[in-house]
Order: structure tokens, then sequence, then C-alpha cells
């Protein structure tokens, strides 16, 4: 069984960062992983995308031309991305910054003002991380515990915004549990 | 050792830290910069010393000298850098000095792009600066085989005193994999005595070792190149690697293909699979010495009808592929180059094709 996840969004939302939160969360699972930045010219200015694919048998290709789910941090990333997503997917959209949605019924939108709520819960650098956790309860890919350690663990050495992202994370777990 | 998620350059960083390199010249290029970046950091950790050169012609007579006092030194660099690097090359391998080079391949030919490439096969394993030599090549496909692939490349540089060369591509060195390091190399090489131009306080003998790669004389000039053919020879009978992937089944055609391109090809072999039909693919994880019994005796398989290579290039290996396969076998070839991946589903379109 594989699956693949297409993180996507402007540069500097932190979707290298989330991508590799969910493929280190994985990997404690014994999983098999890859993560795959876009490192073109595209990254300039452009849309940054990430693929991370998990797999319980050595991993081929890692290249993924069609996802199994798609994490959309800005309108570009839905419009590019969106008709690639596998039937039965899942598409989270960033509702903060996108006004549209992906106009498929062959997947499930889980729509997250995740800029939002990152905001409240003390910054919105933190919306990666409302995403990541909001997806990832909602897909159940990882053990959402092994995953928020390994939030913490990335954020080891600035100990201080450390409350801010475990707050982010429950509360993007508890936006999926509740709608 | 437990797994540890990690980039392919800063794999292969951490790797030579692991392997008792204490000395990494480099100039930065897209895409294998963080190697660099990594161990400019680890190399002062380890009282190691790493320096950016002011160029890639510098570096591979950095490289040269460090070889040639009896440090273990690796560089790495990308398709356009090993060019310029290319000529040092020629001089440490006539010379039988060891020294790793990584080259993490982006297209070309000039500036090319930044992207994934297989394009430099002939460059690494045919040549690329002049003279008769050869350097052994490793061709990892993943993070964990760039990792052991350079570890072990410190070995064979010291047991051949010559430039090993790890051959990646763009996305091994960017993408992140679960890697889980071998023991540490920790020992100096064992052999420095027998060319190092630094240790005599500690030799056992008072033999001076004088490093070149000048000989006027042609009685010594043939020797030199005779030294250096006779460990081509002993290669070719000790170190060649391959994997053979769905090889055990009666498959009609063979890919031959290394590398990223191979793992794509996997997925393709195990998508037919599921339609019933049996391909079987050879890995060369050595590109020289290639393995040529390997391929012979796969594509003269019974079952097999046809065999082609597929590359991240415009047809390089497929030309070692005929040379094995001697007129035995029709060998076809396809290839991409200018950054993006062939998918597995175009793989397959190529199969069908010729099925």
């Amino acid at each position: 069984m594989q699956t693949e996840i297409k993180f996507a969004g402007f540069g500097g939302q932190g979707i290298l960062l989330s991508a590799k939160l969910l493929a280190y969360a994985a990997m404690k699972q014994d999983f098999f992983v890859a993560w795959v930045p876009s490192y073109g010219p595209e990254m300039r200015g452009g849309t940054a995308y990430c693929t991370v694919v998990i797999s319980d048998k050595r991993i081929g290709s890692p290249i993924i031309k069609n996802p199994s789910h798609l994490v959309a941090m800005n309108r570009p990333s839905l419009e590019k991305f969106a008709k690639d997503v596998k039937p039965g997917g899942v598409i989270f959209i960033n509702s903060s910054l996108i006004p549209t949605r992906s106009e498929r019924d062959d997947i499930t939108e889980l729509i997250v003002p995740a800029n939002d709520i990152a905001t409240k819960a003390g910054s919105i650098r933190a919306a990666n991380i409302v995403a990541l956790s909001a997806f990832a309860a909602k897909t159940k890919l990882v053990d959402l515990e092994i995953l928020k350690n390994c939030v913490k663990e990335e954020f080891a050495a600035k100990a201080k915004i450390i409350p801010l992202n475990m707050k982010a994370f429950d509360d993007g777990v508890n936006i999926t549990n509740n709608s | 050792m437990s797994k540890v998620l990690m980039k392919g350059n800063e794999a292969i960083g951490e790797a030579a830290i692991r392997a008792g390199c204490k000395n990494y010249f480099a100039y930065p290029i897209t895409p294998q910069s963080e190697v660099a970046e990594y161990l400019a950091k680890r190399m002062p950790e380890v009282d190691g010393v790493f320096l950016q050169g002011e160029s890639e012609v510098a570096v591979g007579y950095m490289i040269f000298g460090a070889a040639a006092a009896g440090e273990r030194v690796m560089t790495t660099s990308s398709s356009p850098g090993v060019s310029l690097m290319s000529e040092a090359i020629s001089y440490i391998s006539a010379a039988q000095c060891p020294a790793v080079f990584v080259n993490i391949m982006r297209g070309g030919p000039g500036l090319g792009g930044i992207l994934p490439s297989q394009g430099d096969y002939f460059q690494a394993t045919k040549g690329g600066g002049h003279g008769d030599y050869h350097l052994l090549v490793l061709a990892p496909d993943g993070v964990q085989e760039a990792v052991e692939m350079t570890m072990k490349a410190f070995t064979l540089a010291e047991k051949y005193r010559g430039p090993v060369m790890i051959l990646g591509d763009g996305l091994i060195g960017q993408m992140m994999e679960p890697v889980e390091f071998p023991d540490d190399l920790k020992t100096e090489p064992s052999n420095k005595d027998d060319w190092a131009t630094s240790g005599m306080d500690t030799r056992k003998s008072n033999k001076r070792n004088l490093v070149r790669s000048l000989f006027l004389d042609p009685k010594e000039l043939n020797a030199n190149n005779l030294a250096l053919k006779a460990k081509y020879e002993q290669m070719k009978k000790e170190e060649v690697l391959y994997e053979g992937y769905n090889t055990d089944t009666d498959y009609k055609v063979l890919i031959v293909s290394y590398g990223t391109m191979s793992r794509v090809c996997k997925t393709s072999i195990d998508m037919m699979k599921q339609e019933g039909i049996e391909v079987g693919l050879l890995r060369p994880k050595s590109l020289f010495p290639f393995p040529e019994e390997a391929i012979f005796k796969a594509a003269t398989k019974e079952s097999c009808k046809s065999v082609i290579s597929i590359e991240m290039s415009m047809g390089q290996m497929v030309e070692d592929v005929e040379r094995c396969i001697k007129g035995q076998k029709k060998v076809d070839f396809y290839g991409e180059c200018g950054g993006e991946i062939p998918s597995p589903e175009k793989i397959i379109d190529v199969i069908k094709g010729l099925l």
C-alpha cells in the first residue's frame, strides 16, 4: 500500500517543513518514505511544492504525477494541482487564502482557515502546522501523537515557539474532528 | 544505529565524516550545494578541513595535493563543475593517488539546467580527462545507497590507489529518505606508506615517495599505463556490482537502467506484472567496471526477446549494453533529458511498443 501526498503553497509558507514532519512521523512508524522537493526554476516566485511518499514496501519511483492527496496552502496550488489528485483522495484547502474550491466531486475537501487559526493561536507562521495536523487527523496516515512529537522535536532548538506550535497542532486536529 | 531522515546531499556529507575523511574541498553548484553547506558545519566538529576553492579547477588540484599527502579526501560537484575538475582527475589517476569525487548530475551540455540528468555517463566511465585512465564509478539509486557507496568509495580508492566516483543525480541529492549509517571507518589509509609524501616519522623504511604524472621516458610511461591497466582488469574481476529485479520470471523484455531511472522502471515493472506482463530489470550499481557478463546472461535468457536501455540521457549507457550483448539480441533505447524524469506510465508505453 502506497500513499502520496503533495504539499503546495508559496515559498515561505512552510510547505517543505510540513511535508518533512509527515515523512518523519511515517518513518518512525517503520514505513518506507521519500520526501521529494521541487527545486526547479519554478521555485523562484511561484508555487513551491513537495511530495511525500509513504509505503509499506520499498519505494520505486519517487516521482509522482497523481498523488493520493493534496494540501493546498494557496490558490495557485489548488488551481494547478487539484485535477491531479486520484479519485477518493483528500484535498486540504487553506480557506484563509483560497476563496475557490476544487470543482471535483470524486474527492473529499477539507476546508480549514489555517492562517486564521494560526493567527489566533499566536502566529500566522504556524499555519503550516495547523494544515499538517488537520490533514493528518482527516487522513489518519500517521499516529497523531507521534506526529505531534515530531513537531516538538523539530523545534527543540527554539523552545520558545514550541507552545505556539503545540497549540496550532491541537487546533488543527480539533477543527477536523469537529467538522 | 537507528534510522534518520536525511537529504541525499547531507547524507553523503555525513558518510564522508563517518568514513574518516577529514578533508573536503569544493565549490558550490546546484543541485549539490547542501553537501558543502553540511560539511562547512560538520568538518570543524571533527577537526577536519572544509575549504571552498576559488573554482572547481583549483579544487581538483587541492584534492590531488591532499591525496598525495596521504589524507582521505573528497569533493562533490555537479556536471559543469566536474568538467572543470577533469584535468586534475586525469593527473590524479596517472599519479595513482586515492580520492573520492561525487557528481550529482544535472542537465547538460553547457550550463544545461539544474534538474536531474544522467548525461555524464560517458564522462564518468569513458574518461572526461585525457589519457588512458578509468574511474571506478558507483551509481546509487537512493539515499541509503548513496551513503553506503560513499563510504565504500574511500576503501576502494585506497585499494586501487586512484579516484573513485559516485555518480548520482539531482533527485538523489535533493530527496530525503530514511538512512542507516554503516559502522564508521576510523583507520587512516593502511597503505599510505606506498604513495604518501608525508609520514616519514612513522614510516618503517626510509623510502621516499615521489608523486608525479610526467614520465618522459617512453618505457616508464608505458609501464605506468600498464600498471593502471592491471588495476582496471582487477576491478573487472572484483568490483562488479549489480541488482536483478523480476529476473527470476520468464520476462520478454529486459530493461537495463541505473540510478533514479531504475527506480521508475521498477514501478513500471510492478504495474505491468499486475497486467500479466513480465519484464526484467538489470541495474548496474557499478558503471565501471560494467556488469558485462550479468547483462549478457540476462539478455540471452530464452524468454527474453529484446533489451532496452532506459536512461535520463540521449543514449550513453546503451553503447555498453550493446557491447555486452554482442549482437545476440535486439537492443533498443529510450531516454529523456531536460530534467523531467520519465513517468512509470511512459516507460510502460515504451515497453509495450516492444512486445
